[in-house]
Formats: C-alpha cells, structure tokens, sequence
C-alpha cells in the first residue's frame, strides 16, 4: 500500500469539500474494492476520504411507496431489515448474498452502485426496481446512472447520499456465482410494478442493463414460459475462463426463468 | 490421563493455535532484522538484458540490492534436486542449473531477478519498483502437450524437445501382444489438471547470522527441516551442518509445498552472513501463486486390454508430465516412482508398460502436491475402469471385484516394482457401498429425474504407496538421500518425557498422535509428554514429514527409542529390585517381578537413572536418553474405496455432491479424531481437483490466469456435502505398529469418484468422457453438443 492522507469527515458536506479540487483523492465507503486495490499496490490515491462516520448516510425507511437505504447502509443491515423484507424481499435476499459474511458486514449499497462493477449484484437490482440514486447535488434516475465498466454518471465530487427503491408488486433476484469470486456470473433481477415489468441483468456485459425483449415478454405474461423463446444476444457479452459470452448469453435466460418463478 | 494407541484424544496443540499463541515464522523478529522483497519476472520467457538499482539503491531505508551477479561473484552454488531419474536409453535426466536469482533468462512468470533488503518492509517494495530490469521477451510454451512439439520455444537451448526424461517402467512386448488379442480395449485420454497448493499460512523466511561464532540461523515454513539444512548448506551456500541451524516452527500447513528447497532460503541466508544483520522475507499471497511449487498437471493416453469376462490383461499408459521452467527438488519422482509404480492399483493386472515424459515449460515449478503422483495413478486407473464397465456392460462394482487382488495373495508383488504387503479392498468396497445405499441408487435416480436432475454414482477403490522407502532401494532409483526417520526419547529425572521426532508437524497433530504412543508404552499421561520438532539444533536428524510418512517412519523410530527405554529401564529396575532382568515386567507404568508385587515405578527408575546413588554404575551408563533410527523395509499400503454421488442441473451444468462415503484401510489407527480430520481434508481437496480448482496459463503469453481467488476457486464448506466416513484396517506387516499413513488418501481416491459420479450422470446422454475440472460451462457445452447431435 502507498502512503495516502487518510479523512474522515462527519457530514456529507466536508466530505464533498475533502475531494474537491484533488484529481487523485478517493472517497471510501465499505472499501471492499479500494483496500484490496490499495493493498496490491494498483491503485496511488492521494488521499482517501473515509464516509464511515457520516451518521446522515445510514438507515433504512419507508417513504410513501418507496424503500429509502441510505449509501453507507451495509448488506448485511439491508439483509437483515424487517422493512426491506417486509416490503422488497427480493432486495433483502439480494444483499444477503453479497459476497461473504466480512463482505456484508462492511460492504455499503451507495459503494456498490458508485463502483458499478460488472459483477456487482446491486446494478440489477437498481434497474429492475427503477430505483433513484439520490447524490448531495441531484436525484438520477436508474436508468441514466450506469454507464459501461465501472463508470457511472456521478461527478468526480458527487456522493450517493441515499437510493430509493420504488415497491413492487413482485420481485425477485437469481445469480449464478462464478465459483471462485463468488461475484456474479450472471446476476437476473425480475419486478413486476402493475403490468410493467422490469427485468435487470448484472454480471453478462461490461455494465448493468435492462433485458426489454424479456420485459415486453413479461409485460404480456409474467411466466417463465413467456420468455422461453426471447434470446440473449452474446454479442457484446462478457467473456473470460470462467464463462463464456455464449455461455452467459444462456444463464441470462436460465436466471430469468428462475427468477420469474421464484417472485410467484 | 493415559491416553493410550485407539483413543479420540483431542489435540494437544490445538488451543495454542485457536487462541492465536502459535508461533509461525512471521510472528518471530530478531534484532536489528531487515526485510526483503523479491523483483519478479513479469514474462514468462524472457532475456535479462540489464538490471539498473542505481536509483533503488538510494531509496530510502534501503540496505543492500543484490541480483545474479553479485551471487555469482560470491560462488554460490545452485538449487540443488533430490532425485535423479534415469531414461530409457540410461541416460541420466537434463539437469540444467537452478540460480538463486535468474541468470540471463527468466522461465516463468514469478521467476526471481533481485532481492531489495531494507529497513522496513514498506521501504523494500518501494526500493523494488525502482528496479529496472531490461527485458527482450521471447516467445513461450505453457502446456506440456505443446512443449513437445517441434518448433516449440525451448526453456533450455541445451534440452532438445524440452524433453528433461524419457523414462519407462515395465515390459512393452507382453503388454503390447495382450492388448492385440484381447477381446476388449478400452482407450481413455485424460487430463490431470495442475492445482496450486494454498497452504493457508504462505512461505516466509529468517536468515541470520551471528558475527561472534560464524553460525547462520534460518527459521523457515518448511517441512523437513534438517534436509533444507542439507539441501541449502552443502549444495548452495557451502556452509557445513555444524555451522548452520535450521528452524521450522510453527507451520500452517504445507501439503508438500513446504518440504522443497526455496530461493528465498539461500537468498535471505546469505544476504543475513554478508549485512550481519537479520534479514525477513514473507510472501504474499499474490506471490505464493507464481513462486511455490504447484501440482499435478499430466497429459495421458492409456489403454486397457480385458478377457470376455471382464478381467484385466494389460495396461499400456503414455504420460507427458509438466515439470515447469525448474526442476524442483523431488519433481523427477514424482510422475515416474510416485506415479508409474502405482498403475497397478487395486487390481492383479499381469502386464503394465508406461512411459513417462517429463517436460519442460515456462511455467512455475511442478513437484509434489498432496498424493504426489499416486492421484494421477489412482484417478487414471479408476477412470478407465469405469470406462470399461461402461463397455462392457457391467455393475462398475462387479468389475472391480472380478479383478481385485486377493486377500489371501499378499505379499503381493506388481508388475511396477512395487510388492504390497496386506490389504482387504473388498471388505471397504463393500462398506463403502453399504454406507452410500448402493443398493437403493436408481430410485434415487429416478427420483432426482423426476426433478429434472441428473443423477449419478461413483466410486473409486485407490491405493496409495506412502513413506517412500527402503534407503536402499530408493538410492538405487535415484534418490539423493536416505528416507529412514529418527526419534529420541529423553526421560527426564522426574519422569515427564521430551521426545524429539525428525517429523514435522504443519497440521497434522503429531504432538498429540506421537504423544499416544508414549502414554501407551509407557503408561503415563499425555500431559507429561512434549513432543518437539521442527530445529535441527535440538533434534539429533531427521527427513521430515511428507508422504504420509510420519506416522509409518517417525513413529516407528519412536516405538524403536521408547523399546531401548523400557530395556534400559528393567535393568535398572533390576538393580534396585534385585532380581534377575529376566525377571522384569514392564506394564502400565510399573515395573514388576514376574509374579510378585515388588515393583518400581517408571517415575522412580528415571530418577535413579539420574541420580545414581544406588545404581549399577559398573555396567550401565546413569540417564535415561535413548534415540533410534529406523528405515522401513517397504512402503505402507493405504487403500479404500470413496463413493460419490451428484445431481447436475441440466439447464446450468452445475454439479451438487450430494453424497461422499469413504471406507478406508490406513491399518492400526491411533487417534481416530485425527485420522477423520485427515481424511475430510484430503477429501476436499479431491473434490476441489475435481470440481473447482485449476491453475491456468494463458497459451500465448504465459501468463498466468489464476493468479488470485478471485480466479483460483478453492473448495468452500459449502461446495461440499457432510462426508460419511469409515475404516477397515488391515495391519501393515513389517512396521512395529501395523500403521500405514492416512494423510493423503482423501486426495487420491476423491477425483476419480467425484468424475466418475458425473460421469455416470451425464451417461444417458452418450457423454464419456470430461477432464477435470467439471465446470458448469464444460458440462452445459458437453450436453448441449450432444443435444444438437441427437437433434440432426
């Protein structure tokens, strides 16, 4: 690991006034991915500005119709909330499956979304659900938020403050793990809000993305059957030791089935 | 409490380790100790055209940059090899130099280039990165089926073909005459993928030296102490054994990758002589990846000649084994004595011929990996048996049967050498058919069928070859050293016992196994027994522990000591008693006049062995201190069989084990709690082999593509299925304790029943045949090909 200087501010504020001007500073939440970069020397920051102790960025709540998680909430606190169960249980099971138990209990939602890793669960969860990434400058919605491989529409000084998660009528998520990783191979999110149905796909491409071929499909008849003949294409998809973009091209299609029959 | 041979003792070392109070490597520092990092090779093949540490050397904190030249300019020796095999024509094996630090060339990814020392470990990588080595890269060859080509890349200008030995056991003739008149062949071509050991506690060294005596000190995770003495001072750094100690404390873990001789040994024990201060060196895990010894890695052809009936008449078996860009120090032996020797299996198969090519490649270096060449053999054989019962039509268990050896035909000679003292693979075949509901399986089948799940059952009926020996022998095969093992039992003058053991324990218990041998013999309890191991400067000599060797050799010495303990005892009981030697018994902790109640405690005798005030000093020496070597007179024989059941999902290729049963024969078992553990270990890592792990490098460029977790799928709690486990001992007939070894029978028998399993899954099919790993996507493409091909 380089030497860096080391922050933790306690509002979203200071932490915004951390990172302002510096082409090089990093802003950590769970630092699931920023301490193991940092360890293997991949990464140089000049500095890492810690938002563990902004009290403002944890907390689950019910708003209206909406789920709000607050960006520094950890899986393991989404796992494990009676609201979320209550109201998105497939939100909750997404989070319980994050990673390992060390991962949950460090790894937050808004560091999840800000990373966008291709394998990430959270993507595809954000887009089914056609959540709103609420930053300390704007509200984004899902589907303007992921943009390709770890890249999203957030500003370099812009910090996830909260997601809001719209209720469904139905959900639920299915992933096939790469078995070394444990990250998402083929990650399929399903949610039916009244006719619409909204179907995310994590883990197959360099980022997150709506299956709409499935989602018309779903739309007319949410059964597994209605999506038996819609084809994933592979161009475009992932491909590497572990699976190939034919292969996850098929998974897609598996996932979706299973997550149709598994959301009821 | 007494603690006698057959008891579930829990284990002594146990709470130092849980509670953390263990001491490894890492957690010993020494005054004035300096830290080291290794610049490593990026290429895998690659001319060193300059190394540049001007600008590193004035790196903050940074001590000393040493890289091949200055090595050489010291005369330091080369990595030295253990084993010496012979080709066919006797020429001796290609045997080119292994440098401490690279010379001219790097040949694997990894490869080590220059040691940076400095104040602080921090201070060393940075100093590292500052190093400049100017490389032209040449092209490379990774898989041993390609090496071999013509036209290949050579690793070595002075190996033709990267051929290092074309070696064969055996007679070709007969083998040849009965697979062209027999009424079956059954051909297989078969993979035996390379795995990366993984110990969990990663390699990590202590050079020192000390400036008033000359004596150097290496504290090492290894596994053999004293042959890392041997290996590193007479080969190396040309340093005499009385000049050079050796420490191998606390290891976690090793599964052979631990018992070879490490650049970084030499390089940090002689940096330590040349600064005369400590110099440290701990690996991450990154670099455990590409710097220690991997395993397995073979490329077979075999072919099985049968009689109408079913019984075997010939094996004729062709193996291309990767050796990678070094030899390692046991690499030789291990796919030709470790592994051709043990193709005769379980079976009477009358004529077996192989042939063993071991082959260069710009990969990291292949030597010994838990099974060490026996689960190659073991999954070879066991795969193309079930390819014959396939074939011909037969219950894959009958076939077995009709062709195992008898248990009344032991000593047992093979046609590979070997000569098998005892065993009973009916009897675990039996169990271990009994235990998994054999019986019951096609209901299962079809049950799991009716769920769309394809359902199969393996089996595997293994043997194993362990505690490699005798010297003789072994010495004329082209080993460099003796395999005996030593123990000294010290009775000190209150009665408690130290006992010293040649034998390294990384995991395996031995402080609390070896301590139930005392506490047997000598009827005292474990509490009062230390076993210690592990530092060539308080063992007399030993070989280590590797092939499932300590308890058959090290134990076997120490039933030897503890034997000249109890003699040495009656004639001092004799004395004080005054009665004839003859006269004395030994028995739960007393020794006693035949058939009188005068006796002595073993408590009392040490104390008069120590202080001699009533003693036959005339004709004894006083203490009670008594050491023995011991040299096995054959190998041990474990054997068993493991039966395996999954259920694959057609839609994702996935494969769930569902059930594991394994019956085993590791002859005498002394602590049965230990022994389970053994097992439940090897058999993760048999199904890891088999389902999960495989170290891969890129075709082109020699890269390695598993170079972390994130890619190198280790076998988790969750991949594996609650394991039945039984025994069934038939007593080893020439070592004092009828013991045979169980560390490494898991391994060996699991890969050949796990693929069998999903094998006979994926049967209805028409699919014969999947190298290991079976992936998901191996086994969705496998039956979607023979979808289509049943479709057109």
């Amino acid at each position: 690991m380089y030497n860096f200087e080391y922050q933790q501010p306690k509002s979203v504020a200071d932490a915004a006034k951390a990172i302002a001007g510096k082409a090089d500073a990093k802003l950590m939440a769970g630092g699931m991915t920023l301490i193991p970069t940092l360890k293997q020397r991949l990464a140089k920051p000049t500095d890492v500005v810690d938002l563990g102790k902004i009290a403002d960025l944890k907390g689950i709540k019910k708003d209206g119709n909406a789920i709000v998680i607050g960006a520094m909430t950890r899986h393991a606190d989404v796992a494990s909330s009676d609201v979320v169960k209550g109201a998105i249980p497939a939100l909750a099971d997404l989070a319980a499956h994050i990673g390992d138990p060390a991962v949950r209990n460090r790894g937050t939602c808004g560091g999840s979304i800000a990373n966008n890793d291709p394998a990430a669960d959270y993507p595809a969860g954000v887009l089914a659900l056609n959540a709103t990434i609420v930053t300390n400058k704007r509200k984004i919605a899902a589907d303007d938020f992921f943009k390709g491989m770890f890249e999203t529409a957030l500003a370099a000084d812009e910090i996830i403050t909260a997601v809001s998660f719209p209720i469904p009528e139905k959900a639920a998520y299915m992933k096939f793990p790469n078995p070394a990783s444990r990250y998402a191979i083929v990650g399929v999110f399903v949610a039916k809000t009244g006719p619409a149905v909204r179907v995310g796909v994590t883990g197959a491409a360099p980022s997150a993305f709506r299956q709409k071929d499935m989602e018309a499909a779903l739309s007319k008849s949410f059964t597994g059957d209605a999506i038996k003949d819609v084809k994933q294409p592979q161009n475009g998809l992932n491909a590497d030791i572990h699976a190939s973009a034919e292969y996850r091209a098929h998974l897609v299609g598996v996932m979706a089935k299973r997550a149709v029959a598994k959301a009821g | 409490m007494s603690a006698p041979i057959g008891a579930p003792v829990r284990r002594k070392e146990d709470h130092r380790f849980l509670t953390g109070r263990g001491t490894y490597t890492d957690d010993i520092n020494r005054p004035g100790q300096l830290h080291a990092v290794f610049v490593r090779s990026p290429h895998a093949h690659a001319e060193i055209v300059r190394v540049e540490a001007s600008a590193a050397k004035s790196a903050p904190g940074v001590v000393a940059i040493y890289s091949s030249a200055d090595l050489v300019a010291a005369g330091l020796g080369t990595l030295p090899c253990g084993w010496a095999v012979k080709s066919k024509d006797g020429s001796p094996m290609a045997e080119p130099p292994h440098p401490v630090l690279a010379q001219g060339r790097v040949r694997h990814v990894g490869d080590p280039v220059a040691i940076v020392i400095a104040e602080s470990r921090d201070q060393a990588q940075e100093a590292s990165e500052r190093v400049v080595v100017d490389y032209r890269p040449l092209p490379s060859v990774s898989a041993v089926d390609e090496a071999v080509k013509p036209g290949k890349p050579l690793v070595y200008d002075s190996v033709p073909g990267n051929i290092c030995y074309d070696w064969h056991i055996g007679e070709q003739a007969p083998v040849d005459a009965a697979i062209a008149k027999a009424a079956h062949v059954v051909r297989l071509d078969i993979v035996n993928n390379r795995l990366i050991p993984n110990a969990m506690e990663p390699r990590a060294y202590i050079g020192e030296f000390d400036r008033g005596t000359g004596d150097y000190t290496l504290y090492t995770t290894c596994q053999n102490p004293h042959a890392i003495r041997l290996l590193m001072g007479a080969f190396v750094l040309h340093l005499p054994e009385h000049k050079l100690r050796v420490v191998a404390p606390d290891v976690g873990g090793g599964f052979g990758s631990k018992i070879y001789h490490y650049a970084e040994e030499a390089a940090v024990t002689w940096a330590a002589g040349q600064l005369g201060r400590p110099v440290k060196w701990v690996a991450e895990r990154s670099e455990s990846f590409v710097s220690d010894a991997q395993g397995r890695d073979h490329v077979t052809h075999a072919e099985l000649a049968l009689d109408k009936d079913g019984k075997f008449l010939a094996l004729k078996v062709a193996t291309l084994a990767n050796l990678g860009g070094y030899i390692s120090t046991f690499a030789p032996a291990v796919p030709t004595y470790l592994y051709a020797t043990l193709l005769a299996g379980t079976y009477t198969t009358p004529a077996i011929y192989a042939e063993v090519k071991g082959v260069f490649t710009h990969t990291v270096p292949v030597d010994a990996y838990r099974g060490a060449g026996r689960p190659e053999a073991s999954y070879l054989i066991e795969r193309i048996v079930d390819q014959a019962a396939r074939a011909l039509k037969l219950d894959p268990a009958e076939l077995r049967r009709r062709n195992f050896i008898a248990t009344t035909a032991y000593p047992y000679q093979t046609p590979v050498a070997l000569a098998y003292d005892s065993g009973d693979y009916f009897t675990t075949l039996d169990m271990a058919l009994k235990d998994a509901d054999y019986a019951g399986f096609e209901q299962r089948r079809a049950a799991a069928g009716r769920q769309g799940k394809l359902r199969g059952l393996g089996m595997a009926s293994y043997i194993e070859a362990c505690g490699v020996a005798p010297s003789a022998v072994a010495g004329a095969l082209g080993a460099r050293a003796g395999l005996y093992e030593v123990a000294a039992v010290r009775v000190n003058p209150t009665g408690s016992v130290t006992v010293l053991t040649g034998t390294h324990s990384h995991g395996q218990g031995h402080e609390t196994t070896f301590a139930q041998l005392v506490s047997e013999r000598l009827g005292m309890p474990v509490e009062n027994i230390d076993v210690v191991h592990g530092d060539t400067a308080r063992i007399p000599f030993g070989m280590g522990t590797y092939g499932s060797r300590s308890l058959p050799v090290g134990g076997s010495a120490l039933v030897k000591a503890l034997d000249k303990v109890v003699n040495k005892g009656k004639k001092i009981a004799a004395h004080l008693l005054e009665a004839a030697e003859a006269d004395i018994e030994f028995k739960d902790g007393k020794f006693t006049v035949t058939g009188t109640d005068r006796a002595k405690a073993f408590g009392e005798i040490a104390f008069a062995a120590y202080v001699p005030h009533n003693y036959p000093l005339d004709e004894l020496e006083p203490g009670l201190d008594e050491a023995a070597f011991y040299d096995p007179k054959n190998f041990t024989f474990p054997s068993g069989t493991h039966v395996c059941e999954v259920e694959i999902d057609q839609d994702t290729g996935e494969v769930r084990i569902v059930a594991f049963t394994a019956a085993d024969d590791f002859g005498r078992i002394v602590n049965p709690m230990i022994v389970e553990g053994q097992v439940h270990g090897g058999l993760a890592q048999g199904i890891g082999q088999a389902l999960l792990e495989e170290c891969r490098y890129d075709r082109a460029s020699g890269q390695l593509l598993t170079g972390s977790y994130m890619d190198y799928c280790m076998p988790r709690a969750d991949n594996l299925p609650s394991f039945k486990v039984a025994t069934h001992g038939t007593m080893c007939t020439h070592n004092p304790l009828g013991v045979k070894g169980c560390g490494e029978a898991g391994a060996i028998g699991a890969p050949g029943a796990v693929m069998n399993a999903v094998l006979d899954a994926l049967a209805p099919l028409g699919i014969t045949h999947i190298d290991m790993p079976a992936s998901p996507e191996k086994i969705w493409r496998a039956m979607a090909s023979r979808r289509t091909a049943k479709a057109a």
